[in-house]
Formats: structure tokens, sequence, C-alpha cells
């Protein structure tokens, strides 16, 4: 059975704010529904499915939420596999709707990750109480360390430069220019970043995404239902999902999710990484996109450091990537997965100005949920306007 | 003036949470060996210890002694981490060494500087007692 364009995302809603020490956690999550609701042209009371996971949420969060709302929907979810849960939900929901469990979910995040100066990247012992913890927090295995350890390695298996890194974060930058909405909006160059603190070597500081508040909201629907709704439909081509971990001792590090995840949903999808007309990589740091972009099939194994040069990401550029900025740059209440979406449906809609990716079909939405280096999750998900 | 010198001694990083299946690992690093696990049906072997093998299944399980040389495979200095314990002996190297069996594990470089490591640095292990109860695995630079 394929899932391809049977559903579709029908609305969306990035949450305006950055910083937003006045508002609790749900009451972003709410406005975030009503903004998504609002763009679909539909009313609370079509919900019959919600979908969230967060930072700040207890395991139990997707049901507290529901009583903020006062929903009693016939479909819940809230897997929680880190900043990527929300591309996952978004698959399952769309699983969900042709399956026939629900008619409309909503998918949604909200975080006042900054606000309550929450230490994502640099904090903690790095690890809860799951039986495999005890392996790994006495040695302080920050999250922006994880991803520096893989970078370092790259760097060593294919001598990947600090300066090509670099150029991904220019390049965010200039999208977000281009964002009102965005945190960080002053352009900045490959010296800025090379100038800026290391956090953990080799990544500066401006190879790690911010922290900020905020949230958002994605509505979706059956296609049929959601072409007679306001907006022109996002179809959900493909989707699929995976995890990678340390394997007991023997992972080869520089593979991915991405690479389980992307070939099956592009073979969902029917489509190929060269159809892609936009791509939204999650940026927790730069090493990110540079090795999510390999392992998707975008270029081979160890050519990423060439590839996301030469304004090849950039909003005009071949493969035009994070056009709202990233996380890098726009926004990162600590956890990401929900705004890869929003961006992808609103360049398919044709809604993102003057940073607007022309003739924008196909779109590419990957995300990469905790730590690269010690355990993360993929999820990948291919979406259409046609 | 005692308890000030006591609170000094106090190890503030974060400490394994020891568990039954966990306990012959950690028993031998206390006495500063090195055991790892490998699966008497199979002949898997793995790491972390676990009460199972992933590859077979099988519960029957034969801890081996390990030489506790190995290679660095990738590492950080990590410059900023706001955790008790980290602040106060940054930078630190965080780093993955994959031992002459084959297998990584996560853990610090010590007894070297961060400009000092090289991917493929061979290294072997040194035994840190944090606590009576709790000794870590590390490794510094093969000497």
């Amino acid at each position: 059975m394929s899932l391809s364009r049977k559903t579709a995302l029908a609305g969306v809603f990035e949450h305006p704010a950055r910083f937003a020490p006045n508002k609790s956690m749900f009451q972003i999550m709410a406005e975030s529904v009503r903004g998504a609701l609002d763009d679909a042209g539909l009313k609370i009371q079509d919900v019959d499915g919600v979908c969230t996971t967060g930072i700040g949420m207890s395991g139990m969060g997707v049901v507290g939420f529901c009583d903020y709302m006062n929903l009693t929907p016939n479909f819940v979810d809230s897997t929680s596999i880190g900043g990527s849960s929300f591309v996952a939900h978004t698959a399952h929901a769309a699983a969900a709707i042709a399956a026939g469990l629900c008619k409309v979910a909503v998918v949604v995040y909200g975080s006042t990750a900054a606000s309550q100066r929450f230490a994502i990247g640099t904090g903690g012992g790095g690890g809860g109480s799951d039986p495999c913890d005890q392996y790994e927090v006495p040695f302080g295995p920050t999250t922006v360390g994880s991803y520096a350890m893989m970078a370092q390695r790259h760097m060593h298996e294919y001598g990947t430069t600090s300066e090509q890194l670099a150029e991904i974060a220019v390049t965010m930058r200039l999208h977000a220019s281009m964002n009102p909405a965005a945190k960080y909006r002053e352009l900045i160059t490959v010296e800025d970043v090379m100038a800026s603190r290391i956090i953990s070597s080799p990544l500066h500081l401006l190879d790690c995404c911010i922290i900020s508040d905020g949230g958002g909201a994605l509505v979706v629907t059956s296609a049929e239902r959601a072409r007679d709704l306001k907006k022109k439909p996002a179809y959900i081509l493909g989707c699929a999902e995976t995890v990678r971990h340390p394997a007991r001792g023997r992972r080869d590090f520089m593979e991915m999710a991405a690479s389980q995840s992307g070939p099956l949903a592009f073979e969902r999808a029917g489509v190929t990484p060269g159809d892609i007309d936009m791509a939204m990589i999650y940026d927790s740091f730069t090493i990110t996109v540079l090795m999510t972009l390999e392992n998707l099939g975008f270029c081979k194994r160890g050519e990423g450091g060439a590839f996301v040069g030469g304004g090849r990401l950039r909003y005009d550029g071949a493969l035009p990537t994070n056009t709202d900025g990233g996380g890098l740059s726009s926004n990162h209440p600590g956890m990401r997965g929900i705004f890869l979406v929003i961006e992808a449906v609103k360049q398919l809609r044709g809604e993102c100005g003057p940073r607007q990716v022309k003739d924008c079909a196909l779109a590419l939405c990957h995300g990469t949920g905790g730590t690269l280096g010690i355990r993360h999750s993929g999820a990948t998900l291919i979406l259409s306007n046609q | 003036m005692a308890d000030e010198k006591s609170d000094k001694k106090k190890y503030a990083k974060p400490l394994p949470r020891l568990d039954e299946e966990s306990r012959p690992w950690w028993e031998a690093l206390k006495r500063h060996e090195l055991y790892i696990q490998k699966c008497r049906d199979c002949g898997d072997l793995r790491y972390y210890p676990r009460a199972l093998c992933t590859n077979c299944l099988s519960s029957r399980t034969e801890w081996v002694r390990c030489g506790g040389k190995g290679k660095v495979y990738t590492f950080t200095a990590t410059m900023q981490n706001q955790a008790p314990g980290f602040r106060e002996s940054l930078p630190y190297l965080m780093a993955y060494v994959e031992l002459d069996e084959g297998l990584k594990l996560l853990t610090n470089l010590v007894e070297c500087k961060p400009d000092e490591v090289k991917i493929g640095m061979p290294v072997e292990a040194v035994f840190e007692d944090a606590t009576p109860e709790v000794t870590l695995l590390k490794f510094r630079p093969a000497r």
C-alpha cells in the first residue's frame, strides 16, 4: 500500500515569538494550532488527531495538551525521537488518515527554551536514566561535543575544512536576512564564523544553532479534503524514519539514519535527489547539514565539503536549503523539526517573498534528532504541490 | 574547615548508575581490569555490556579480558559545558577509542593536551578511581 498523494498538509503556522517569557509552552502551542487551522480554513472542532512532544514536556504531555485544548481526539502520537519528531509525526498522521484512524490531525510544538535559559547544547551530563547512559554521562558528552566528534572524523576521513562548514552558516544567515521573523539577520562571512570562539573543537559558536523560544503547527488531512480548503495542498509523497546508535561498539559513524530513511522516502515518493527543488535539512550544527546531504544521496560520501560551497545551498542556487534561515539563524526552540515542514509547505505554495525558490514543486525535509555522535533518529518527508 | 576540605574532595561529575546487568563491568574496572562481553553461542563481541547477544539473542555470555590498547577514532576538546564538575575542568577531551578488539567506546583522553591529539593515535587504558565505589575507563597516549 502506498501513501503517496493520499494525504496533504492543508495548513501551517510558525509562531512569530522568538522570546516569550510571558507565555507558557501550551499557550504557544495553542496559538500555533489556531494559526494553522486558520491557514487551512478549519475549526478546532474538525481536529480528531493530535501529535506532539517537547523538551519541556512530560512523557504524557500530549494528554496534558489535549486537556488544555479540551480535545478528545481519535488518534494521538507523542513519538519522541528528538528534534526530528515532528517530521515523523507528519508521516504518522498521514498513515493514520490514510488508514481511516482520523480525518484531521494537528502536529504541534511549542517551547520557551530561550526564556527559561535551557543549556541545550552545552549543559547537563548529556544523558538520563536509560541503562546505556551510565557508559556515557561520566565523560561529559554535550550535544555539541557529540556533533563535533563527527566533524573531526569527517575532516580526518575526507579533508573537509572548517571554512567549508562555515559556508553553510553564511548561507543560512543570508536566508535569515530575507526572513523578517528570523532571530539573527545581520549578514556574516566565513571569516566571522572562523573568528567565533570554539565551543567544542572543531565547531565554532557560529557553527551551532541558536536557542530561541517558539513553536508551530501543521494540519494534515486527506488529499481530497485538502483540495477543498483555503490553501493549495502540499501532498505527502513519501516518508521514512529510522535510528542510528553505536551498534554494540561497531558503528561506522559517518553513516547516518538519513542513509536509510532517505532512499526509502525517495523510493516511496517515486522521485530521486536530482528531482528535489528545495531542501529543509535539520541544522543543529553546520556538520549536520553537510553529512545529511551526503547521507541522503545529494552527493557522495566525503564530497559534502565541496558540495555546500559555491552558493549551491542559496535560495537561488542549485539546491536551495533552509531558506528560512534554519536553526543556525532563524529559530531553534530546542527542537526544530516542525519548522522544516512549515517552510517547505510555504515554498511549495510560493509564499516566501524575497527568499522564494523559483518553480518550487518538490521539497524534501529531513530531521535529525538526538546526538549524531551517540544516538540519533532521522525522519525524511517528501512533499509536492502537484 | 574540615567540611570545606571534604567538599573539595567530593567528586562533582555525574556518576554511572550501576545495575545488576552492568555490575561485572564496573567491578572489573574497580580492580583496574578491562573485560568485554562475548557471546558463548555466536562469538559476537559487544559493548556496552548487556544481558543478551544482539546477533543471536543468546543469554550465554562470557567476559573476556581485553588488553586496553587502541587508537583514537575521533575526539573533541570541549570548551563549554555548564554541568557541575565539567565546568571546572574545561577544556576536556572526549573521544571514541577503537580498541584493538574492534569495539569503539566513548571515553575521555587524559594526560595529553588538545593540540597533541590526532585521530589514529595509539592509546592505552588508564583506570581513574573517581570514588571508592566507581572507577572510570579513560585513555592516555600509549607509552
